[in-house]
């Protein structure tokens, strides 16, 4: 069977918007989704949260879910919430 | 202000959550994941976003400091709410002032003397219990603290102050987050049970548990497992002694006494007067609004206000006004009585009053004396008050540091009120605080004022440091032939000359007196021609307080000077304990041994070297033999280096060939040791290199020639200069080995070293098995050097392994030229003796000092193997034959 994988730049004003939508395509996914989160300096406690759910919905459909780009800083906060683990990380 | 919540006094907090409800555990879950996601956003902020923070929030806490006192006395019940409005402004502005500048977030402070920052991290989500006695203020300090900070809080109020502190709670974090703090950052718990309590205090993502609470909250926090800062109930004694300006005194402990109702845990409890000023400290007090009670009414007082089955204070006094308490207590006192003043005879059970009492009463004990005041005092501290506050008037420092130095508490305050004083900022320099730490005496784990830094995580950045190190050698050092005629340079009234018989016999010491300035009374100590013994050393110091003497010149080989090295120091110091100076140590600068300082003599030692090996006469070392326990002990400071090293080769010109050979390789050892030691310098490289390099061109010149005078010259400069190289850097496992054996087996130092040289070379330059901490050098170097020396002497090789090789062959070549044995076995020691020597050898080496600063840190079982090998005196001798017929 052919992977489908996307690519979705978030940008880091419409974090959980650009979550949002990409989970509204997880349907359509096979294989992996990336996350190109690498002009995401922050993120708050609703990325946070969207994040998490994201990453809870990408497990059910069985799609592994690459964030590329994550800055330091960030990915400091998905470790100390815990998300990190649920993610594969590329730079 | 009050940090300790009297109503939770005897409640414990379960340690078990088990009777939660899934629906009230999943309500705490989601407060935890809330607040952990928080903290976690928060450590993105950097200072200047927590900084932006901080502010507004002051500002908020200010705006609405009358607003939450009034909520606060309405609903508990307690204190005066002008009093609490000034807490709560204490705790936002005073708490602002001492925080504004401080660096919360990355590095906090810097040490650049010491190569040391500290780093900042947050702690995560910190639960906090805050009490009904100072609910508010507690909730805003600890809201400011926790943002500073980058921490999200969870808050657990007493139940009797709930509303009043949610609404604290809700300002601050509806102030934070329209400034950009993390949502969620600070959550109240909506109700208020002590399983609620019990399950934060146990769950995973809590980091921290920051009880300002009664003593039940403090233990649970404590026990729960989690880092916590929990405080401790106070009993502060407060001494009046006779110095103390009595109209500050009095108007200081009313101040405090009376504020909020005395609900200040810091607050004095018993005033100690002594007799001389009692009766007018009283007259003072009752001056300014307190009432004196008399006997009956002390008892009517205590009655009402303490519990008598507990000896604690009674709930229901806690933070009311004097003219309540004495209401409810039956007494007649004017309207305006601010205090009530209970005169005691004693601490304890039997005088109830004598413990802490959260509300305007004042104990009060008339002391005979400056001792029994103290002893009073130290009664109140240790009746309920350990580690907490204690607070003096005085003008006599004396007293002043007596007290301090007899009360276990966190804060002794000095002519300042208790309760005011204790929070910090006010009369003092202390951190502001709603938190008094009261140390391991009120079961706590901090005595400090809590503040900022008790919510972080200060992580120390530690940088290598380049330990100073040091080139220390004798102050002036004469060289060459004749350099004795220098010793006319030196006056003197009384000269000791320490030598050896047969130096006498050769007329050396003749030689010597000839430059011995006139009028100068000489004596001649001689001593057995062998390493020096302590009886020896003491012979001589006899002698040297005989005479009254001066100067000493040591005229000999190692022995000798070794000898007038420690007669020296036990001359000037005969509180100088031998045995105890020569105690092991792992670091020269850091050893508990210290030699003395205090001199009562004060002696010239003059080192006039006789042999060409030791280098003692510029050498901090001396080595005693220890013949009971068959052992040598070495010496080693600065203090024993002579003052004047004369470096004569006519001293040397008859030296016999055996000699010539033993100190010669002695000479190369040091030199050798001193190159690869961990303690090596440039400074001690340089000499150690020309030092190896004099040797292997001079010694087989002056084995074979003695009459040669510039092979004898160089030779005896060659072994001055090693020994400055290994006088600041140190020897090494060769020397440990050889003074074990020596000891054990009697055999000649330099004889024993030219045994060990090949197989230690060959060892040092492999690959260690354990590593020594070696702070001065960069990497494992001791090969490469090695292969530095083979350069420097030509031997040639391409790679460094080729090198080490040459040099081990090199060293080899010239042992065999000196005619040195080239095993123990050739000594005639049998295998099975010296199989039985081996646990004392290796315990004996290992005990030597000397590997200390050998590159490569001996295992027991290294060092048995390197005996084996000098035992066998194979393998390195064909390797070193293998190595010279490639080269060729």
């Amino acid at each position: 069977m052919a992977m489908i994988a996307v690519w979705l730049k978030v940008e880091e004003e419409r974090v959980v918007q650009a979550l949002q939508e990409a989970s509204e395509k997880l349907d359509g996914i096979e294989g992996e989704v990336t996350l190109d989160l690498s002009s995401v300096r922050r993120i708050d406690p609703s990325a946070v949260r969207a994040m998490a759910e994201f990453a809870g919905m990408a497990e059910d459909k069985s799609v592994k879910v690459v964030l590329r780009g994550v800055n330091v800083d960030v990915y400091k906060v998905l470790k100390l919430v815990k998300l990190a683990s649920r993610f594969s990380f590329v730079s | 202000m009050v940090t300790r919540d009297v109503m939770q006094q005897r409640v414990q907090i379960p340690l078990s959550a088990e009777s939660l409800t899934e629906e009230r555990t999943a309500y705490l879950e989601r407060l935890v994941r809330q607040a952990r996601t928080a903290a976690a956003v928060f450590t993105q902020f950097t200072q200047e976003d927590v900084d932006r923070l901080v502010k507004p929030m002051v500002l908020a806490g200010l705006d609405q400091a009358q607003h939450l006192a009034r909520l606060a006395v309405e609903e508990t019940k307690l204190g005066v709410m002008e009093d609490k409005v000034i807490k709560n402004m204490v705790a936002t502005e005073f708490a602002y002032n001492y925080i504004k500048d401080k660096r919360t977030v990355g590095i906090i402070r810097e040490f650049p003397e010491r190569n040391l920052v500290e780093m900042a991290e947050p702690i995560g989500v910190i639960f906090s219990i805050t009490p009904i006695t100072n609910p508010t203020s507690t909730v805003l300090f600890k809201c400011i603290m926790a943002i500073k900070t980058r921490n999200a809080v969870i808050f657990s109020p007493h139940p009797n102050a709930w509303r009043c502190c949610s609404e604290a709670v809700r300002i601050m974090y509806e102030t934070a987050l329209k400034h950009g703090a993390p949502e969620g950052v600070f959550a109240c718990l909506e109700s208020h049970t002590l399983q609620d309590n019990a399950y934060l205090m146990h769950h995973k993502d809590v980091g921290l548990i920051d009880a300002t609470g009664g003593p039940g909250a403090v233990k649970a926090a404590y026990s729960s497992g989690k880092p916590a800062l929990g405080v401790g109930p106070g009993n502060t004694p407060v001494y009046l002694e006779r110095t103390a300006d009595l109209n500050t005194a009095v108007t200081d402990i009313i101040l405090s006494k009376t504020f909020d109702n005395g609900t200040i845990c810091a607050s004095e409890q018993t005033a100690v007067i002594d007799d001389e000023i009692y009766d007018l400290v009283l007259k003072k007090f009752a001056a300014l609004g307190a009432h004196i009670c008399n006997e009956k009414e002390v008892k009517l007082l205590a009655r009402t206000v303490i519990d008598p089955e507990t000896g604690f204070m009674q709930a229901a006094a806690v933070g009311q006004k004097a003219i309540d308490i004495a209401r409810l207590a039956g007494l007649s006192v004017n309207p305006g009585t601010k205090l009530l003043i209970a005169p005691i005879q004693g601490v304890g059970r039997e005088h109830p009053l004598s413990v802490e009492k959260l509300f305007p009463v004042l104990s009060v004990y008339r002391a005979k004396s400056v001792d029994e005041a103290l002893k009073v005092c130290v009664d109140v501290n240790h009746a309920g008050g350990l580690g907490h506050t204690a607070v003096i008037f005085s003008r006599n420092d004396d007293v002043i540091r007596q007290f301090g130095e007899l009360m276990n508490a966190g804060r002794i305050l000095v002519n300042s009120p208790g309760s005011v004083g204790a929070v910090g900022g006010v009369y003092n320099d202390l951190p502001p605080t709603f938190s008094f730490g009261c140390g391991t005496g009120g079961g706590n784990s901090t005595t400090d004022n809590v503040n900022i830094y008790h919510y972080l995580n200060i992580k120390r950045v530690a940088r290598r440091t380049q330990a100073h190190m040091w080139f220390r050698v004798p102050n002036q050092i004469y060289f060459n032939m004749n350099a004795v005629a220098n010793v006319h340079q030196f006056a003197s009234r009384s000269t000791i000359i320490v030598t050896n018989p047969s130096l006498e016999q050769f007329g050396h010491v003749d030689l010597v007196r000839r430059y011995i300035p006139e009028g100068t009374h000489v004596h001649v100590s001689v001593i057995p021609d062998a390493e020096p013994e302590v009886k020896v050393v003491m012979q001589g110091v006899e002698a040297l307080n005989f005479y009254k003497a001066d100067q000493i010149i040591a005229l000999g080989g190692g022995s000798v000077i070794d000898a007038a090295k420690i007669m020296k120091l036990k001359y000037e110091s005969p509180e100088a304990d031998l045995e105890e100076l020569a105690a092991p140590f792992l670091d020269l600068r850091k050893r508990v041994i210290e030699y003395p300082t205090e001199k009562i003599n004060r002696v010239r030692l003059i080192a006039i070297s006789t042999t060409s090996g030791t280098g003692s006469e510029v050498t901090p070392f001396a080595v005693l033999t220890d013949k009971e326990r068959a052992r040598k002990v070495t010496l080693a400071d600065y203090s024993l280096t002579p003052d004047v090293a004369i470096v004569d080769p006519q001293f040397v010109m008859s030296m016999p060939k055996g000699l010539t050979a033993d100190t010669g390789v002695d000479c190369l050892t040091h030199a050798l040791e001193a190159a690869v030691s961990s303690y090596a310098s440039a400074y001690t490289d340089c000499n150690a290199m020309q030092a190896i390099r004099m040797a292997f061109k001079y010694l087989p010149i002056a084995y074979q020639h003695p009459r040669d005078e510039e092979a004898r010259c160089m030779m005896h400069n060659a072994a001055c200069i090693a020994a400055m190289a290994f006088s600041n850097a140190s020897v090494g496992v060769n020397h440990a080995l050889a003074h074990a054996f020596g000891a054990r087996f009697g055999v000649a130092h330099g004889r024993a070293n030219a045994l060990m040289l090949p197989h230690v070379i060959a060892y040092n330059a492999s690959v260690p098995t354990k590593f020594l901490p070696s702070p001065y050098q960069k990497g494992y170097v001791a090969h490469k050097k090695y292969a530095t020396i083979a350069d420097l002497l030509g031997l040639g090789g391409h790679t460094i392994d080729e090198k080490v090789k040459n040099l081990v062959a090199a060293t080899e070549q010239l042992l065999d030229q000196l005619g040195f044995p080239r095993s123990i076995a050739d000594l005639g020691i049998s295998k099975e003796e010296f199989e039985r020597a081996m646990p004392d050898l290796t315990k004996l080496a290992f005990d030597d000092p000397s590997w200390r600063s050998n590159p490569r840190m001996p295992l027991i079982s290294e060092l048995a193997e390197l005996f084996w090998k000098a035992y066998q005196g194979r393998g390195l001798g064909n390797m070193a034959d293998a190595v010279r017929q490639q080269t060729a």
